[in-house]
């Protein structure tokens, strides 16, 4: 189909095309790497920030760790009476800001052998320290978690969150250390001190966290319980595995399994709040293995080169538009003076060549091509011109050499018979020239009552030097036969004539009879002339046996002898010039006077004129259809006597 | 701290009885759960929220229960009309001299099981021998020991709180759970059923019937339409609640908002789906509400081997419930 359309279309299809792949492949390629480049940074300056926060919130919490842990080891060291403990208690509470209470726990008996239970607990209310006794009935602290969990586990530990209702429903947690003493020998379990810590300063360090628009920080217990969340339904009443079930978010499920087994890491993350795609830092808190999540929200960190990227595509879009404006004129610019040409082209096919390009200004290869069509005009209109000056020269020399073929085969007598009062004899000739005109030339005539004169002549050379000659020679001939005695007295005037003042040194073959129709007797003279073929009545046939003389016309003063030979009646004389012996066929085999002879021969029972069309025939199928070299002339005459004439 | 503020709080909601001479006057009476609003007790709530109570003639009161009230006394008080306690609870106050009677067994089967992860190499009842295991008080501790005594167990019993954290923080190797509650709490701490191990009493012929309805005795003898009217009333509760369940998440959480506890929708969708495999026999939505005499005898005689109880009344005097 694409072969169909024009130059113009094939040449903006296929830049614009590859154009834009070229550039959409750049684009994508930038696109990718850009946004890896962005996401690789991105991870890394996300998991600096959750380890950094991560490490500041394990500063305090260590902070706070170490007051009951210095209270238990004093505990392990000495053995203290009820004021001292309460003093070292009120004094470790007092003074740590961040602890909002504490207590120090003591096994079934341990401390007092009289009561079950032992558990001072200060606590701040209202910026004052108040004590209290824990333990009892409905508060058997043994069996709590704060209190079990130290002692199975051995070693200190920190609470899941909780809210204390009590003192104004603020996020608490635990650090709870256990005691030991050296009862018989032995380590013994004795009880444990617990510092309550309030985690507001957590929530809203955790809540500062904003991340571009929509990102958060969250952090979950190690039950996933959430601690912080910007969806305040979450926290404390679900844990991520709760939440993972309600949104049935497998993913979510399995992040939270590692979160709470302690990992790092850094995962695509469908936020929680906006549904978007985000990513997920996430990393575990050393001192009380909770875990931190920051969202970062995906779109909004890659705005930038998303936006970038929006603009670089509208650019792309906009420069192949432009492309495609460019393109236009640049195939509109090339094709449509090759289009003009093309039209040009077929003006000139139908002979239009006033045709002007002088539209296309170009100077490209275009242009060039312009110019040699305007060259190739200008020289196809002088060879018109001169091609048609040429033609009607030709033409009028034609048709003057027409005339001159005309003239000269007027100036041969044409009219057989021509004697028709005349019985004693028959003669029929023909000249065919070469060319319009020959040199060739036959006549006859009667000198007196009983003479008379033949002769076949050939001017050396043909066209119109040979026929001018020709029609002087023919002229001279008949003026000179006047009073001759013999043949050869008129070729000696002939040639006198001729030879006189004969500056382009042409000549003439003559041949020239005079028969006495009477008796029979022939007087036969040749100027170079072939020897006449002479039939007898009585059955033979040979070339006349005579002498032949220079051609006239060359030498002024050559001097012609007469042959003689007598006709019986019946006989035939036939004259030719060279032009029937040395016709040629394809094998550049001459006719030759043996075949003349021999065609002569087979056609001499017939009429004259028979026999000069068949002697003419026969030489045509002899040269199969060589164009003719030289002029034919034959002339026959058959002698039938006085007698015979009259009685015929 | 946490649990010393878990105050006794309890609401009443006073229903407004539309006054019309035509109607018959609604009779009073006052129910208590015996714990804090959950799914365990949706049926309860969902009969009072959608007038199945009041389409009964009842006027209910319900008055929320909790870890610091104590059911029996309040019953026996005359705080209360109706209560739900364990089968096994019911026996032992009778043994005591409260004259309680059950005119309705809604659990038909035992939720109580213990749980142990397979990291401690627990597959099987004879992997627990040796190990630390955290039991609940008084009666919750009749099925475990049956249990122990069954597979010749030798453990150290390590007493368990309300919560599961010590299991979870590997403070012991085995844990008391009721399938509706702990479990699940446990599964929502990250831990994937495949990675625990369960033993359920009932699966071990260890079957306490658990939550029932019960009354004073004397009560009964004076108001047997009121308890018959509220023990019906209460099935149709929960046969709406199991046909529901949403609607009837939606009532148990807004309670549980008004009590401030924490309210995990997924949650209590568990435990009321639990409530449903653990009321019914799964032919139909309504709970039969019926007590078998062999279930009977069965907790009876375990209670009465471990010397829990020396006394039991006879199965008609204790049940009053619907039958046959």
């Amino acid at each position: 189909m694409i072969k169909r359309k024009s130059i113009a279309f094939k040449l903006i299809v296929y830049i614009l095309v590859s154009c834009s792949a070229l550039f959409l492949g750049i684009f994508w390629y930038n696109y990718l790497f850009s946004k890896k480049i962005i996401t690789e940074n991105i991870s890394e300056s996300a998991n600096n920030l959750t380890r950094a926060t991560v490490n500041e919130i394990d500063s305090i919490l260590y902070r706070i760790q170490k007051v009951p842990e210095l209270v238990a080891a004093a505990l392990e060291r000495d053995s203290f009476d009820k004021d001292e403990l309460l003093n070292i208690l009120y004094a470790a509470i007092e003074c740590n800001p961040e602890i909002y209470g504490g207590l120090i726990s003591f096994e079934p008996y341990a401390f007092d052998s009289e009561s079950l239970y032992f558990a001072p607990y200060y606590y701040k209310k209202d910026g004052k320290m108040e004590l209290t006794y824990l333990g009892g009935e409905s508060y058997q602290y043994f069996y709590l978690d704060w209190y079990q969990i130290p002692k199975e586990l051995k070693k200190p530990a920190w609470s899941e969150p909780y809210y204390d209702e009590g003192g104004g429903n603020i996020l608490m947690a635990t650090y709870s250390v256990p005691f030991y003493r050296e009862v018989d020998g032995q380590r013994r379990f004795m009880g444990v001190v617990t510092a309550d810590v309030s985690l507001m300063w957590l929530q809203e360090m955790i809540a500062s966290i904003k991340i571009a628009k929509s990102g958060y920080g969250f952090l979950i217990s190690r039950n996933g319980t959430f601690v912080t969340h910007p969806y305040n339904k979450l926290i404390m009443n679900e844990t991520i595995f709760s939440a993972a079930e309600e949104s049935n978010n497998k993913q979510l499920r399995e992040i939270g399994r590692s979160m709470v087994k302690g990992e790092s890491n850094f995962v695509s993350f469908v936020s929680m709040v906006n549904e978007k795609d985000s990513w997920l830092s996430y990393a575990p808190l050393a001192s009380s293995g909770w875990s931190l999540g920051v969202i970062f929200p995906r779109g909004e960190l890659l705005s930038d080169i998303n936006r970038l990227n929006r603009v670089v595509l509208l650019l792309g879009f906009f420069g192949s538009v432009v492309l495609f404006v460019i393109l236009l004129f640049i195939a509109v610019s090339i094709t449509r003076p090759i289009k003009i040409l093309a039209d040009t082209t077929r003006g000139i096919g139908k002979g239009n060549l006033d045709f002007d390009l002088s539209g296309i200004k170009s100077r490209d290869e275009v242009g060039m091509l312009s110019e040699s069509f305007m060259y190739m005009r200008d020289s196809l209109k002088k060879y018109i011109r001169e091609l048609t000056e040429t033609t009607a020269v030709k033409e009028r020399m034609q048709s003057e050499l027409r005339i001159a073929h005309d003239i000269q085969m007027g100036i041969v007598p044409k009219i057989f018979p021509p004697f028709p009062d005349r019985p004693e004899f028959d003669i029929y000739a023909i000249l065919e020239p070469a060319k319009e005109v020959g040199g060739d030339f036959y006549d006859f005539f009667f000198m007196d009552d009983e003479k008379f004169c033949f002769v076949v002549g050939d001017v050396s050379g043909k066209g119109v030097p040979a026929s001018l000659l020709m029609a002087i020679t023919k002229t001279l001939i008949k003026t000179m036969s006047k009073g001759a005695a013999g043949p050869n007295e008129i070729l000696s005037r002939v040639n006198k004539e001729i030879a006189h003042d004969n500056e382009s040194s042409m000549f003439i073959t003559i041949a020239c009879g005079i028969l006495n129709i009477k008796t029979g007797e022939l007087l036969y003279s040749s100027g170079g002339h072939p020897m006449p073929l002479v039939i007898r009545s009585g059955g033979d046939c040979d070339f006349l046996k005579s002498d032949t003389d220079i051609v006239v016309g060359i030498k002024e003063d050559a001097v012609y002898r007469n042959n003689k030979t007598h006709l019986n009646p019946g006989d035939i004389i036939c004259l030719y010039t060279d032009g029937v012996t040395e016709a040629m066929n394809k094998e550049e085999e001459l006719f030759n006077e043996a075949r003349l002879k021999e065609a002569v021969n087979a056609a001499r029972s017939g009429a004259i004129k028979e026999i000069v069309l068949e002697i003419r025939r026969k030489i045509k199928e002899f040269s199969e259809g060589m164009p003719q070299a030289d002029d034919i002339t034959l002339l026959i005459i058959k002698y039938s006597g006085v007698n015979e004439g009259r009685k015929t | 701290m946490k649990y010393r503020i878990f105050l006794c709080i309890s609401v009443l909601f006073f229903v407004t009885i539309s006054i019309s001479p035509a109607e018959t006057v609604l009779k009073e009476a006052s129910f208590m759960p015996q714990w804090l609003p959950q799914s365990q007790f949706a049926g309860y709530y969902v009969a009072y929220e959608k007038g199945i109570y009041k389409k009964h003639g009842l006027d209910i009161t319900i008055i929320q229960g909790g870890p610091d009230t104590r059911p029996v006394q309040m019953l026996e008080e005359g705080g209360v009309d109706f209560v739900t306690l364990w089968l096994s609870t019911a026996i032992r106050e009778n043994d005591r001299g409260k004259k309680i009677v059950s005119i309705a067994q809604m659990i038909q089967k035992s939720a109580l099981m213990l749980i142990a992860k397979k990291s401690s190499g627990i597959y099987k009842p004879e992997d627990i021998n040796n190990k630390k295991v955290s039991l609940w008080g008084d009666i919750f501790q009749i099925q475990p020991r049956e249990f122990f005594k069954k597979f010749n167990l030798d453990v150290t019993v390590i007493p368990q709180s309300y919560s599961v954290n010590l299991f979870l923080r590997d403070g012991v190797d085995v844990a008391s759970a009721m399938w509706y509650n702990e479990y699940h709490t446990i599964l929502n701490c990250g831990y994937d059923p495949g990675e625990l191990t369960t033993f359920f009493y009932y699966d071990y012929g260890l079957n306490f019937p658990e939550d029932g309805l019960y009354v004073m005795e004397d009560y009964f003898e004076e108001n047997p339409e009121l308890c018959r009217s509220f023990a019906e009333a209460s099935l149709e509760g929960w046969e709406y609640a199991f046909e529901h369940p949403e609607e009837a998440l939606d009532i148990i959480i807004k309670y549980m908002e008004a009590a401030h506890i924490p309210a995990n929708r997924v949650h209590q969708k568990w435990m009321l789906e639990r409530m449903k495999d653990l009321m019914t026999d799964g032919s139909s939505a309504k709970p039969s509400g019926k007590l078998s005499e062999s279930d009977y005898t069965y907790v009876s005689n375990c209670l009465k081997q471990s010397g829990l109880v020396n006394c039991v009344p006879g199965f008609s005097d204790f049940y009053k419930g619907p039958v046959k």
